[in-house]
């Protein structure tokens, strides 16, 4: 469904000076650097898989996005979706393909979401007969009719979102491009849309690429997850691959009734403490959590105690600090170099 | 006939929408109509103390000037979307534009109309009117043809101004300014006989930002005026077609600016 290989893009990044004077320097001489956004990046999706494309910051999910989907042509590397060409046969691609960027609606912001719709109609010549029965089951996944008429710049985020993702799947796309699509929203918000996409994956085999933050996005909806980092690969593989390959440290956070004069706990350290709240830091291949919990509850009283997981800025810092994660996926001499470039 | 369609609905909701400020829609008019009345006003008091500039008659000048206000009005009207381009390039929208499967130029293009402009057309179009009936000018069918396309030209040739003005917001993001100075500036320059100007603000006007050819030339010939020498009757007929070939080199410049854009983004 889609296939990458080598893909690499790298801008050159201009040094504008500033005022009148400067924006007249500007036009005849500009200092640059190239910025590699994003490196050699190979991969291969087949239809149906819902994968999570995960990543800090600019680390090169947005670019490899735009590149899917015929917005940035790449600088070197190749890249196929649905057999297109996304940069050369842009128009074929785009009628196969469903894109939502989190951060800005492709909607038309003073136009009610049902005109918009009936736009989109036109603008993919959906025919009539499924253009009425995907609205109808938006409707009902999503509860898009409650908004049907209200015009796009008025609708809260959560309203917006959802019409984003009606709105890419109205020509009954291949594929989907999500970039970030929970971002900003409510926990009610954010199941809504999870549940919808999944369900789309299901029933209409609708290969799904998501960027995103948010790991519970990950844990509900992908199987397989890619990590990109400083513009290159560093996993590929399922999510639960990915757990076990990392030392699976979780943190335990506990209120305790009374001062204790030792909190040491067997198999857990003691990571942060500030009056009767401590952390620990645990692995449950060492020690299980209810055994954790079980240890505590039987020498001290506790007010509250919650259990967090890593999230995934910490997965992947853990990815580059963890040598054992590396040596799976890169010959000795990549490893050094990805682990030198992180210092 | 999908494109003709699409942008006929685009238009439709555009109008609808501006319409839903009908007082500011029939204020925006009425201003646009004064302000344009008074623009004449001001040529007319120069004749009534002149009579004549470079053998041009009042009413000869009012054909310049109806002519070259018809056609920028409706290249306003319908070649908004790249007026105001660079506001939806600084907000990103250009990228909603290309994961459409339609050109960007027909998307561009069809994204706006600003319907107010009917004030200023409808004035430029009374007076090219007033001016018809006040000169004798010989209709035949062939110069109506010619009339036209002259105008259709002309429009397409602003059009085209605000094409290289879009375009070059893929490199500074700003516009240039100094596209107004085409436009805006034409429409004054236009509302004269070229043959006051300088020889090489002439050359300049005809050969590269071909306006003399969609205004001045067609208005020789539609008046049966005489061609200034120097000036071959046969370019005199082809002149109101450089419009369109305008029109057409910036639609290359626009591609390899969208091209531009997919190579580095924003």
């Amino acid at each position: 469904m889609i296939e990458v290989e080598n893909l690499s893009k790298t801008f050159k990044v201009y040094h504008h000076r500033q005022g009148f004077f400067g924006s007249f320097v500007n036009l005849f001489s500009r200092k640059h650097r190239i910025v590699q956004a994003v490196d050699n990046v190979s991969f291969s999706i087949k239809r149906g898989e819902v994968v999570g494309y995960l990543g800090p910051n600019g680390a090169g999910k947005s670019t490899t996005l735009k590149m899917l989907t015929g917005i940035l042509v790449p600088t070197s590397g190749r890249v196929t979706v649905n057999g297109y060409i996304p940069h050369r046969q842009r128009k074929e691609n785009a009628k196969h393909i469903g894109v939502v960027f989190g951060q800005r609606s492709h909607l038309w912001f003073d136009l009610p979401v049902q005109e918009s719709f009936e736009l989109l109609q036109r603008i993919y010549r959906i025919p009539q007969v499924e253009y009425n029965q995907n609205v109808e089951m938006f409707d009902a996944l999503l509860n898009i009719g409650k908004f049907f008429r209200t015009p796009v710049r008025q609708l809260s985020l959560g309203q917006r979102m959802r019409a984003d993702i009606a709105a890419a799947l109205l020509h009954n796309p291949e594929v989907l491009f999500l970039d970030e699509p929970t971002i900003g929203l409510d926990v009610v918000a954010k199941a809504r849309i999870r549940q919808f996409i999944q369900q789309i994956n299901t029933e209409r085999q609708v290969t799904v690429v998501l960027t995103t933050h948010d790991l519970d996005d990950v844990e509900k909806l992908c199987k397989r997850v890619i990590l990109i980092d400083k513009a290159r690969l560093c996993f590929d593989g399922e999510l639960a691959a990915l757990r076990r390959l990392l030392s699976t440290e979780r943190i335990l956070s506990v209120d305790y009734a009374e001062t204790y004069s030792d909190i040491s706990i067997p198999q857990a350290h003691v990571t942060y403490q500030e009056g009767n709240r401590v952390q620990y830091r645990f692995s449950p291949e060492e020690i299980s959590t209810a055994n954790l919990i079980g240890a505590i509850l039987q020498r001290f009283k506790i007010v509250d105690i919650s259990v967090q997981e890593p999230d995934i800025e910490e997965l992947i810092k853990t990815v580059y600090e963890d040598n054992r994660a590396l040596e799976q996926r890169f010959t000795e001499t990549d490893a050094i170099d990805l682990t030198n470039r992180n210092t | 006939m999908h494109h003709l369609s699409l942008y006929l609905h685009f238009v439709k909701l555009r109008i609808r929408s501006q319409m839903e400020y009908r007082f500011s829609f029939v204020f925006d008019l009425f201003s646009q109509a004064s302000i344009a009345v008074i623009d004449f006003f001001m040529i007319a008091l120069l004749f009534n103390r002149f009579k004549e500039l470079a053998g041009w008659r009042l009413w000869e000048v009012g054909f310049l000037y109806g002519m070259i206000g018809v056609c920028f009005a409706v290249a306003e009207m319908v070649g908004r979307g790249f007026d105001v381009f660079q506001n939806s390039v600084v907000r990103g929208d250009f990228d909603t534009i290309l994961i459409r499967p339609l050109g960007t130029f027909f998307q561009v293009f069809s994204q706006d109309f600003l319907l107010r402009r009917v004030g200023r057309f409808s004035q430029a179009f009374v007076i090219l009117l007033i001016a018809n009936s006040q000169l004798t000018i010989s209709w035949s069918f062939v110069k109506v043809g010619y009339l036209l396309v002259s105008l259709v030209s002309g429009t397409s040739f602003f059009i085209g101004l605000f094409v290289i003005g879009a375009t070059s917001c893929f490199w500074t993001i700003q516009s240039i300014e100094i596209i107004n100075i085409f436009t805006n500036g034409g429409v004054f320059m236009g509302s004269y006989p070229f043959s006051i100007y300088r020889r090489w603000f002439r050359h300049f006007f005809t050969f590269i930002v071909p306006l003399a050819c969609v205004n001045y030339f067609p208005a020789l010939f539609l008046m049966e005026k005489v061609v200034p020498s120097g000036v071959s009757t046969l370019g005199v007929y082809l002149a109101p077609f450089a419009g369109f070939l305008f029109l057409g080199i910036t639609m290359l410049f626009w591609r390899w600016g969208v091209l531009h854009y997919q190579s580095t983004g924003h």
